[in-house]
């Protein structure tokens, strides 16, 4: 991928900075001239994979949590990283309503909403390695 | 933003309901289904813009509380794009959606 355009943030897997993860990535957005659609489509992606890394990378400790973003003419591509406990399931975490936590009201809904306002969502993890999120989509 | 009458409990949600918000409203929520016995809840989402799936955690978690207890839950001034999200996680199913 040619990037023209790159930008990276880094921040505390405090609750109150899933807001700020999706309203940064949002304005970083803007330069596409994307519908107001798109941008919603963008947030609640990035409010998932976010959120994912708080409770269940982290498991609500505080570490940091990397989101990078890069622009390629009217592609978006959203890397989201956490170093938690990784998932030891992938395929099975990316099923619809599949939740290990559903004493906390988690909807398991969170891989899907991603896949459903995304192009492509691609999860790399493993147990104890983290877990890393990439996402595109094309704007227009 | 909670109101209690004949009807049930009406909560408003907040500009912005997601892991970070849901929390304690969550809380208080269940609290009044325990300490009030309260069984029909209605989510106002008049001022609500955005919505991720720990929305529809809240709802579809109180609905099974009330469920169990012949309650019923319903989601009322919610826009076009909240309902697309709550249609594509099947909570129409089982919660009234206006």
């Amino acid at each position: 991928m040619k990037k023209e355009n790159e930008m990276m943030i880094e921040f505390d897997s405090r609750s109150c900075n899933e807001a700020f993860a999706r309203v940064t990535v949002a304005a970083f957005l803007t330069q596409l001239n994307p519908t107001l659609e798109e941008v919603a489509d963008v947030k609640t992606a990035v409010s998932e994979a976010v959120t994912n890394c708080i409770i269940h990378g982290y498991e609500e400790e505080v570490h940091k949590i990397k989101i990078e973003c890069a622009i390629d003419e009217k592609q978006i591509r959203i890397i989201v990283s956490d170093g938690g406990k990784g998932i030891e399931d992938v395929k099975k975490a990316m099923e619809p309503l599949y939740t290990t936590k559903p004493d906390q009201d988690r909807s398991g809904m969170g891989f899907a909403f991603m896949e459903a306002f995304m192009d492509e969502v691609k999860v790399e993890s493993g147990p104890g390695e983290g877990t890393k999120v990439t996402m595109w989509k094309t704007i227009g | 933003m909670y109101e209690q009458n004949q009807q049930g409990l009406t909560v408003y949600l907040p500009k912005e309901v997601d892991h970070h918000t849901v929390d304690k409203i969550r809380m208080e929520i269940d609290r009044q289904i325990i300490e009030n016995g309260v069984s029909a809840i209605i989510f106002n989402f008049k001022d609500t813009t955005f919505m991720d799936s720990s929305g529809i955690g809240l709802l579809m978690g109180r609905y099974k509380l009330v469920n169990y207890i012949g309650g019923q839950v319903c989601a009322v001034r919610v826009n076009e794009k909240l309902k697309k999200l709550l249609i594509l996680a099947n909570v129409h199913k089982y919660v009234n959606i206006e």
